[in-house]
C-alpha cells in the first residue's frame, strides 16, 4: 500500500498512537475534518467545553431539591426541563432523576459503554468506564458498593439503572442527618460526584 | 406515536443477537420485567449505527426486573432490582 501523503500530528495532549484502534480513530478524525463535517477548532472547542463541566453543577441541583419540595417533585417527573430551569444544559434527550430513600438505594451504570450525565458530573471516572465495574455492578451490586465503603442495610432494595440507550441518570442522594440548618451552598458541598452516581452516600456535615 | 405497552405491563425482552450494533446487553435477553415508564420515541440504534436516520423511530421503555429473574444464582438481597432501557421492537407481551 502506498503511503505518500502527510498527516497532521495528533493533538498535543494525546499519546502517540500504539494500537490499531488508535490509528483507526486518527484516520476517522482526519477524514471527518477533510470532508468538512467539522473543523479541528470546532472539535477542540467541544472538548474544551466538556472538560469544563464539573460535579458542582449536579450538586447545585441536588442541594436545591433537598431544600425545595416543589422543585424536587418537578425534578423527579421531568428531569431535563427542571434542571434546565437552573441554567444547566442537559446534553441528552432526557434526564431521569432517581431518589434514594429509606427503602431504595439507586446506582447507575452503562454496561454497554460509558453513558454518563456529563453536563452535570463532568467526564466519567475511569472506574465507571472499566469492564470490571460495568459487569459486576449489575450482578453483585452490594459487593461493589462495599468496595466503595458503602454498606446498606438488608431491608434496603438496591436498584441498578443500566443506561443502555437515550436516557441519562442522576441519583438524588439522601439528605444527610445534621444538615437541617444549612443553606443550599453549604448543602451542595456535601454532594459528591460518587454520591450522584450512587456508589456512596452524600457527605455528613462537619459538627 | 402509539405505544404497544403501558406502564405496569409484563414484557419479555427478546433473546436474539442480530449481527449489527444494538443496545440490548446479553444478560437481559430473554428475561421478563414490568414497564416502569415510557421514555418517548427514538431512532433505532441498529440503523443509526450505519449512517441512517434511525427511522422509523421506536418507542423506548424502561423495564423493571427482579435481580433474581435476571440471574439464577443471584446471591445478594432477593428484593434487589434493575431497570434498563429497551426499545419496543425488542419486547413482547409476557
Amino acid at each position: 500500500m502506498t503511503h505518500d501523503h502527510s498527516h497532521p500530528p495528533p493533538q498535543p495532549d494525546h499519546p502517540e498512537p500504539s494500537s490499531d484502534y488508535h490509528f483507526l480513530g486518527m484516520a476517522l478524525r482526519e477524514l471527518l475534518i477533510e470532508k468538512g463535517v467539522f473543523t479541528a477548532d470546532e472539535e477542540r472547542r467541544v472538548i474544551e467545553v466538556s472538560e469544563s463541566w464539573s460535579p458542582a453543577r449536579g450538586a447545585r441541583i441536588v442541594a436545591r431539591a433537598w431544600s425545595d419540595p416543589d422543585f424536587k417533585a418537578r425534578l423527579l417527573t421531568d428531569g431535563r426541563a427542571t434542571a434546565e430551569t437552573m441554567g444547566v444544559e442537559i446534553t441528552a434527550p432526557e434526564l431521569v432523576v432517581v431518589e434514594n430513600t429509606e427503602q431504595v438505594h439507586n446506582v447507575v451504570v452503562c454496561t454497554l459503554c460509558s453513558c454518563y450525565p456529563r453536563s452535570l458530573l463532568g467526564l466519567p471516572p475511569k472506574w465507571y468506564k472499566s469492564t470490571d465495574y460495568r459487569k459486576r455492578v449489575v450482578y453483585e451490586p452490594r459487593s461493589v458498593l462495599a468496595e466503595f465503603d458503602t454498606h446498606l442495610a438488608d431491608h434496603v432494595e438496591v436498584r441498578v439503572h443500566d443506561s443502555t440507550a437515550d436516557m441519562r441518570y442522576l441519583v438524588l442522594p439522601r439528605r444527610p442527618h445534621g444538615s437541617d440548618g444549612l443553606d443550599q451552598k453549604a448543602l451542595a458541598a456535601l454532594v459528591t460526584r460518587d454520591s450522584m452516581i450512587g456508589v456512596t452516600e452524600a457527605l455528613s456535615p462537619q459538627p | 406515536m402509539s405505544a404497544r405497552f403501558k406502564i405496569g405491563d409484563r414484557v419479555r425482552i427478546d433473546d436474539r443477537d442480530p449481527p449489527v450494533h444494538h443496545r440490548v446487553p446479553r444478560y437481559a435477553r430473554g428475561h421478563v420485567g414490568v414497564v416502569e415508564r415510557l421514555c418517548g420515541a427514538f431512532g433505532q440504534p441498529e440503523l443509526l449505527a450505519y449512517g441512517g436516520d434511525g427511522d422509523p423511530a421506536q418507542m423506548l421503555y424502561r423495564v423493571h426486573l427482579k435481580q433474581t429473574e435476571l440471574w439464577a444464582d443471584y446471591a445478594e438481597n432477593p428484593d434487589d432490582t434493575l431497570e434498563i432501557e429497551i426499545f419496543e421492537h425488542w419486547l413482547s407481551p409476557a
